[in-house]
Formats: C-alpha cells, sequence, structure tokens
C-alpha cells in the first residue's frame, strides 16, 4: 500500500489488510464523507469519478482545512454529483452556472475556500463564458474540471472536449468540432494557476489539487478521466479498466514532454501531457475589492 | 433627511441600501442601469459588494450565492435580461433562497423598445420559470412607494425564503418626484436566518405552510443545497410522499401568509357601480381619471395593487361584489385583466389595454366608463 495514502487513512500498512470495526471512524479521508447521505453513489462502477473524489478529499486533508470553511459548488451531470457525498458546505446549482454562483458565494465569504467541481460540458459548453470571465476576474476560486470528453448522464452526446473523429451519440459519422485545450484556454483568459493530470496518477491529482486549493486566485485543474459507459462502448475502447490503462499509456509529464527533441514530440503529440503548466501571482479579486472599500469609505491608496 | 428630487431607480437603489442589501449582482440593461451605478457608488461605501457580470443568468447566479454566503442580495434587469434569469429565479423558488430581483419594465418582445415604458412582464413574472411554484411580486406607483417596497421586498423575501420580484416600469423608473426618504437607521429587518451554531438543523423541514429558517453557508451547518427536489436534509429525492410534503409546503407557504402579503389600497365610494383596478405606472393614470370623474358627480370605486403576486384574489372579489363593471387599465393587453376575469368573471371585466409604449391616459379609461353607461 503506498504510504501516501495509509497516511491519509491515518492508519498503518498492516491495518489496511483487514479493515478493523472502527475503520470509518478512523480514516480521515472516510471522514469526510456525509454520514447521512445514502451510497453508493451514482456513477457507474469503474467511473474514474470515485479517484477524483478521493483526490480533492486527500488536498483538502492536506490543506488542513476545516469541514466549516470549505465550499464545493457544481453545476449538472455526473461529475456535478459529487459534492452531493461530502461533508463540507455543498451547492449543486442550475447547469452550467456552478462558478457564478461561486462568484457571489466567495465575495459574500472571501474567508472560506470556494471549490468548484465540473464537468467538460459543464465547464466549458454552457458555462464556457463564466469560465474565461471567472479566470479574469481572477477571483479565489479553484475550478475543477473533470474532462471525460463526454456528455454522460445524458446518455453520450459529443461534448466541447470530444476529440475530432471520435463517435457519439450525436456524432453518428465522427465528431468534425476541434475540442477547447481547457489548460490553454484557462491560461489565456488569465487564470494563475493551470495544471492537468488523469485518474490513472491519483497522487499527482492530489499534488496539484491542494496546490490550486491553495492559491489566492483562480486556478484550474483539469482531470482526464473516461466515460466507459458511453464514449467507451461508443468508440469501443474496451472496459473501465481498459481506458484508466490507456491513460498510464498515452500521457506523458511536462517535465519529460519538455525534455524531448521536436522529433520525439511530434511521434508523442497525441499524448495528454501531465503537470503544471502556468504558476503565476497576480493580484486577487477580493483583496482588490477591499482596497475598493477602502477608497470608497474615504482611504488613501 | 431633506426632500429630494429623485427618480424611481435612485430610490430603489437607495432602499436596497437601507434594507440592508450588501451584494449586487447586475449587466447593463436599459431602462434599469442607473440601479446598478448607484450601487456600484454606494455600496462600497457600507462595505457592501457591487460586482458586474458576464450576462443576467451570472447576475442571478450570483446573488443566489452571495444571499447563501449570508448577504441580502439584490440584481435589477430588464424584460431581455428578465427572461435570461427565469431558469436559476426558479433555483431560488426551489432551493429557498432569499433574494431581490428588480425588473424595470420595457416594451417588448425581444429587444422590442428599450426606452419605452411596459407592463408586459406581469406573466412572466408569475410564470416565467418552469414548473409550478410561489412568487411574491410587488409593484410602486410613485418613487417614495419604490424606496418603500424594495425595503418590503426584502423583508418578505427573508421572511419567506423566496425570491421576491419587485415589478416597476420604465416610467416609474425614470420619473423624478421630491421625496423624504426616511432616516435609514429608523429601518429594521428582523433576522429572520439562523445566525448561531450548534443547534440540530434540518434545513428543509416539511410542516405545511412552514417556512424553516435559513442557515447561511459557513456558520457550521454543513448541509446541501439542490435544485433537484429534495427531502428534509436537502438530498434529492424520487420519493413520492417526500415529493408531496415538499410541493405541499413550498406551493401553500406564501399563500397562508396572504394577508400580510397582499398589499393593495382600497379607495371606495358607497353607492359606486363601476371600479377602477391598476398598478403600477398606470394606476397614476387611473387615479386621474378617478379624480375626473368623482369630480363630474359620479361614484367609483378605485383598487390598487401594490402586490401583484401573489393575486389579492380576496380583495378583488369584494371589489366584484361592489360594482357591476371593473375597468383595469393596464401598459399590456390584458396581463392582469385576465386574473380579475378569473376572479370575478370575464363579463363584468373591461380591459384597456396598450402595448405600445404609450401610456393609458386618463381619457381612454373615461371612455370606458361612458361606455358602461351607455
Amino acid at each position: 500500500m503506498n504510504e501516501h495514502i495509509t497516511q491519509a487513512h491515518g492508519m498503518e500498512n498492516h491495518e489496511m489488510l483487514i479493515p478493523q470495526s472502527d475503520w470509518f471512524e478512523r480514516s480521515t479521508t472516510l471522514q469526510k464523507l456525509r454520514k447521512n447521505k445514502k451510497f453508493p453513489t451514482i456513477w457507474c462502477p469503474g467511473c474514474g469519478l470515485g479517484v477524483v473524489m478521493g483526490a480533492l478529499i486527500r488536498a483538502i486533508n492536506h490543506l488542513g482545512l476545516k469541514n466549516d470553511e470549505v465550499a464545493l459548488v457544481s453545476g449538472i451531470g455526473c461529475t456535478a454529483r459529487m459534492p452531493i457525498y461530502l461533508d463540507f458546505n455543498t451547492l449543486h446549482t442550475t447547469h452550467g452556472r456552478a462558478l457564478a454562483f461561486a462568484t457571489g458565494l466567495k465575495l459574500a465569504r472571501p474567508d472560506m475556500k470556494v471549490i468548484t467541481i465540473m464537468g467538460d460540458g459543464d465547464a466549458l459548453a454552457i458555462g464556457g463564458n463564466h469560465f474565461i470571465h471567472a479566470a479574469r476576474r481572477n477571483l479565489g476560486i479553484t475550478a475543477l474540471v473533470v474532462n471525460n470528453a463526454i456528455y454522460g448522464m445524458t446518455g453520450g452526446q459529443y461534448s466541447p472536449t470530444t476529440p475530432v473523429g471520435k463517435r457519439a451519440t450525436t456524432a453518428p459519422y465522427g465528431n468534425i468540432e476541434p475540442p477547447f485545450p481547457i489548460c490553454e484556454l484557462a491560461q489565456a483568459a488569465g487564470a494563475t494557476y493551470v495544471a492537468r493530470s488523469t485518474v490513472y496518477h491519483a497522487l499527482e491529482l492530489d499534488k496539484i489539487l491542494a496546490e490550486a486549493i491553495a492559491k489566492d486566485g483562480f486556478s484550474v485543474v483539469e482531470a482526464v478521466s473516461y466515460c466507459h459507459t458511453t464514449y467507451g462502448r461508443i468508440n469501443k475502447l474496451g472496459t473501465a479498466a481498459d481506458m484508466m490503462r490507456a491513460l498510464k499509456e498515452n500521457s506523458v509529464s511536462k517535465t519529460a514532454w519538455d525534455n524531448m527533441s521536436e522529433e520525439e514530440k511530434a511521434a508523442n503529440s497525441h499524448k495528454i501531457i501531465r503537470g503544471v503548466f502556468h504558476n503565476i501571482e497576480r493580484p486577487a479579486y477580493t483583496a482588490a475589492y477591499d482596497n475598493l472599500i477602502h477608497l470608497a469609505q474615504g482611504g488613501t491608496k | 433627511m431633506s426632500v429630494k428630487l429623485m427618480q424611481g431607480n435612485e430610490a430603489i437603489a437607495m432602499g436596497a441600501i437601507a434594507a440592508g442589501c450588501r451584494f449586487y449582482a447586475g449587466y447593463p440593461i436599459t431602462p434599469s442601469t442607473e440601479i446598478a451605478e448607484i450601487l456600484s457608488r454606494e455600496l462600497p461605501k457600507v462595505g457592501g459588494k457591487f460586482i458586474q457580470m458576464e450576462d443576467e443568468i451570472a447576475s442571478m447566479a450570483a446573488i443566489i450565492g452571495a444571499s447563501i454566503g449570508g448577504l441580502k442580495s439584490m440584481t435589477a434587469t430588464s424584460g431581455p435580461g428578465f427572461s435570461l434569469m427565469q431558469e436559476n429565479i426558479g433555483y431560488a423558488v426551489i432551493a429557498e433562497i432569499p433574494c431581490v430581483v428588480v425588473d424595470v419594465q420595457r416594451l417588448g418582445p425581444s429587444t422590442g423598445q428599450p426606452t419605452a415604458a411596459s407592463q408586459g412582464d406581469v406573466m412572466q413574472a408569475r410564470w416565467g420559470t418552469h414548473g409550478d411554484h410561489p412568487i411574491i411580486a410587488l409593484s410602486p406607483t410613485s418613487v417614495r412607494q419604490a424606496f418603500d417596497l424594495t425595503i418590503k421586498a426584502f423583508e418578505l423575501s427573508e421572511k419567506f425564503r423566496t425570491p421576491v420580484i419587485l415589478l416597476t416600469d420604465e416610467i416609474i423608473g425614470h420619473m423624478r418626484e421630491p421625496v423624504e426618504l426616511p432616516d435609514f437607521n429608523s429601518i429594521h429587518i428582523p433576522e429572520y436566518r439562523i445566525t448561531e451554531p450548534g443547534l440540530e438543523y434540518i434545513p428543509y423541514r416539511n410542516r405545511p405552510g412552514d417556512v424553516p429558517p435559513m442557515a447561511s453557508f459557513g456558520i457550521g451547518y454543513r448541509y446541501h443545497i439542490t435544485g433537484l427536489l429534495h427531502d428534509e436534509q436537502g438530498f434529492s429525492t424520487q420519493v413520492i410522499p417526500e415529493i408531496d410534503a415538499w410541493v405541499e409546503r413550498v406551493n401553500s407557504k406564501l399563500e397562508k401568509h396572504i394577508e400580510e402579503i397582499a398589499l393593495v389600497e382600497e379607495d371606495y365610494q358607497d353607492g359606486a357601480k363601476v371600479g377602477l383596478l391598476s398598478y403600477g405606472c398606470s394606476a397614476r393614470t387611473a387615479r386621474h381619471a378617478l379624480k375626473v370623474a368623482r369630480a363630474a358627480g359620479q361614484k367609483v370605486d378605485m383598487l390598487t395593487l401594490f402586490t401583484i403576486w401573489p393575486f389579492p384574489e380576496q380583495q378583488v372579489e369584494a371589489l366584484g361584489e361592489r360594482v357591476d363593471k371593473i375597468i383595469v387599465p393596464e401598459m399590456n393587453l390584458g396581463q392582469l385583466a385576465l386574473e380579475v376575469e378569473r376572479i370575478v368573471g370575464r363579463k363584468k371585466v373591461i380591459r384597456v389595454g396598450r402595448a405600445n409604449g404609450e401610456m393609458v391616459t386618463p381619457q381612454m379609461i373615461l371612455d370606458a366608463m361612458e361606455g358602461i353607461s351607455k
């Protein structure tokens, strides 16, 4: 058992093999799950969303945040169901609007850590306008975008991140729309932290999520996942395990990528690059607004 | 405070400050923009926050988010923006989040005539969002009343955990009248939310007609808010008895307190055979026609509605029992008249509607009265 996980669960290696009767009470990760919420989750067996949820909890635990000071805001979709299971202040809003709701909440409670949890359709199609404007404002919100390149909940329609040529229930001849590059879009729009990993690389996801949440400004984490029940079935990509393995085989760390020759890059151009792409300091909106209040009340610059 | 020449939109902005509104999110749109401009200047002075969002959908979402964070919140818009807000207004209804939405009505549909007045959003205010739901809409007839009803809107929204629409119009919004505002310190809205941690808290406890108190995020109650139909804990449910309990409670919570919500003015004369029923800018026209008719010796009743939704059925029914005919002047083609007809019957109602941006004139109402006596 990986040391990181055993630490997160607050127990020794040997204890992980035989679940104890007080296993739930002793697990700092499971402690973040809601006790009054009926499980299991709505997610299909084998879905990558559980990995993202685990990574999010471990990141919050790593930062030592109290449950009361964290708010999770989501829109509509499979990904947007995540907050329901977690013991924080949770707000499940309308399709595409998580960031707009989060903007009001963060301005009302700048002291809270506000994390939005969105799928690719939620964040970039119906919510695309809010996504770029939230990044531009640099309001201190973390946008966790779980990218499975499909609308899963409605049964497999093509999304703004579906690759060209892939099939969906609404792209029976293959998708002809080029996908949004989420990280480049976020960086161009003004986000101060932009990173990507996959649900195979769970520990890497823990780390970048923790960094993103710790950030004062707008931070974006793209968690590449898969939907084996729609996208995988329609495109004949195998089981959940096959798709998980593909994330391992078809991704490369940013460090490795940066060290590649032009020829190697050309040979690996289909791969997902994982890592931190952008991490800068820029005045966050809430601090700027505090200064505005100071000036409006007669203060000097 | 001294007497000041003030616009309706300015009175709304000041009413919001007086009511304790500390968050505004909006998007520029004629004829409501002055409200945003004034609040961008005034809110920071009292430690509040103003933000110009990317559209009206985001504006509505942001005020709900800020209200959940504990701030009294408002947005203002006009017809096209009001249409964009409808989905999230429905969210505020189902999640029971207090907030105030000002709609300074302009001529529609679509872009219509941005600078022309209208009362064409009466039905949009009631049924603009999908699904069965309760809603409150208030409509002022003067600049001073725009101030007072803004405060009332905040009080009702907090008390009943519902979005409240301040349904005004371009005429009231842009008209200037001399007003004397009260000392803001004299204005007090009781605290309806839970402010202390540690209590046993059921966020959506279902008892018919009841409004369970709201706990803002971050004070120690970690619960779930959703736009899905939910159980008492806030978790989505497909269990019919749980849905029924929600439907019954939420759809009765305003009706059970209708006496408190239905604000009207009854100006009645014994022996009147005809009554005027109006609201907003058209009530001013009706009042003038009333004065002229009474000066000519005619007995006329007048009922002015300041609460449009929930519809003050009892008062309208009472007027229907007093008079033979009810004239309903309004700047649309009979949206409120339709409701009056529902209560008193079609044959009793005379519609005096107009939807071209021009006000209903006193003469149009007097002509309608003359038509009855013929």
